[in-house]
């Protein structure tokens, strides 16, 4: 019994080298599934989900007139229940006329300039995020398929090599953590596969919602990186390349993290 | 400010019932510093009232150490229908209501 115990053990660790690297599509996990049960108890019940206050506060925003063109989200697209249903599953997206991908946070902005001739929110603005929060809520429960587009190969490929590049003072790269050693602690708290299917999520550390790049950027500065700004290009690759490697995961928007 | 209840749509007479609220709120604890030094001055919810047509059944005072968007669950015992009224106060005036009906059988 111990001697096959002994092998399995040995087949285990020679079987380790082969499971570094890319995690495969059926070994994908949430973050949700790190979380102790008071998180996911929080998560789970939307009367004390505290990111179900800027969900609020977002469909308040989504019927309210904003700019000089008088125009509220709604009078475009309607009712946010079906015109936004998966669309935040399929962001970041190719914007044809830029010729790049952008973020959701930045479709919210490009819309307030073109068609309700509104200043941008800038970035983790209370009223940005509430309007994307309401925007991806709609997509709870949709599998994720960012990145399908043909077009959006090379910037797939472009966040790829900096999720696998090293960086920083700590000289460590994105999957050296997330691909590597997932479900391992570091600092006492898990290491997640970094799948990022509740964004913008509330944040327990910060006592409020963040986007994906508020939490990109803060891993770069715990690796003593210099963090890329909002909207820069790299972030948005990176953001891409996050969902296209979270492929089938459902939307949680919006999930509680610890 | 966005604020979530949950009562219980109906009980019965004489059964204990949760309550549970969520309200948005900064809690600003007033013993941070801006990156220029300057302290950043307390702005928190001080007190919640809870009235259950009319009577307060709970009421709780909230310190600097409370967390952002405060969550508050108590129990009280269903004893007539009607409406529970929730009050918020807090510093620089703020002040915040929300309702919720229960049906008792």
């Amino acid at each position: 019994m111990s001697s096959w115990r002994a092998i399995a053990a040995a087949l285990l660790f020679a079987a380790l080298p082969a499971l570094a690297g890319e995690i495969p599509p059926d070994a994908r996990r949430s973050g949700y599934t790190f979380m102790g049960p008071d998180t996911r108890a929080m998560q789970d019940d939307d009367t004390s989900n505290p990111g179900m206050l800027f969900v609020l506060d977002g469909e308040a925003l989504w019927s309210t007139k904003a700019g000089s063109a008088e125009k509220a989200c709604a009078d475009c697209h309607g009712d946010a229940r079906s015109s936004m249903k998966g669309v935040a599953a399929r962001y970041p997206a190719l914007d044809k006329l830029l010729a790049r991908p952008i973020t959701l946070d930045q479709r919210i902005n490009l819309c307030r300039a073109n068609h309700q001739q509104a200043t941008a929110l800038t970035y983790e603005s209370r009223d940005l995020l509430a309007l994307s929060a309401f925007v991806a809520h709609q997509s709870r429960g949709i599998a994720i398929t960012a990145g399908d587009d043909p077009d959006l190969k090379p910037f797939v490929a472009q966040g790829r090599d900096l999720f696998m590049q090293r960086e920083g003072q700590l000289n460590l790269a994105c999957s050296n953590c997330h691909d590597d050693n997932f479900d391992k602690r570091l600092a006492g708290a898990p290491i997640t596969q970094a799948q990022p299917t509740g964004y913008p999520l509330y944040r327990l550390e910060w006592q409020t919602l963040g986007s994906l790049e508020r939490r990109l950027r803060s891993c770069m500065t715990g690796v003593r990186a210099q963090a890329y700004e909002y909207g820069s290009p790299e972030l948005v690759a990176l953001e891409l390349y996050l969902m296209s490697r979270a492929r089938g995961l459902k939307m949680e928007t919006p999930a509680v993290r610890p | 400010m966005a604020t979530l209840i949950n009562v219980p749509a109906k009980a019965r007479r004489g059964d204990i019932i949760e309550i549970r609220t969520l309200t948005s709120h900064i809690m600003e604890t007033g013993f941070r510093h801006t990156m220029a030094g300057a302290l950043v001055p307390r702005d928190i919810i001080t007190s919640f009232i809870c009235r259950y047509n009319g009577t307060e059944v709970f009421r709780a005072d909230l310190f600097p150490a409370i967390a952002a968007n405060p969550y508050l669950s108590f129990f009280t015992i269903a004893k007539e229908s009607g409406k529970f009224e929730f009050e918020w106060i807090g510093d620089n005036g703020y002040s915040s209501t929300a309702s919720a009906s229960i049906t008792v059988e």
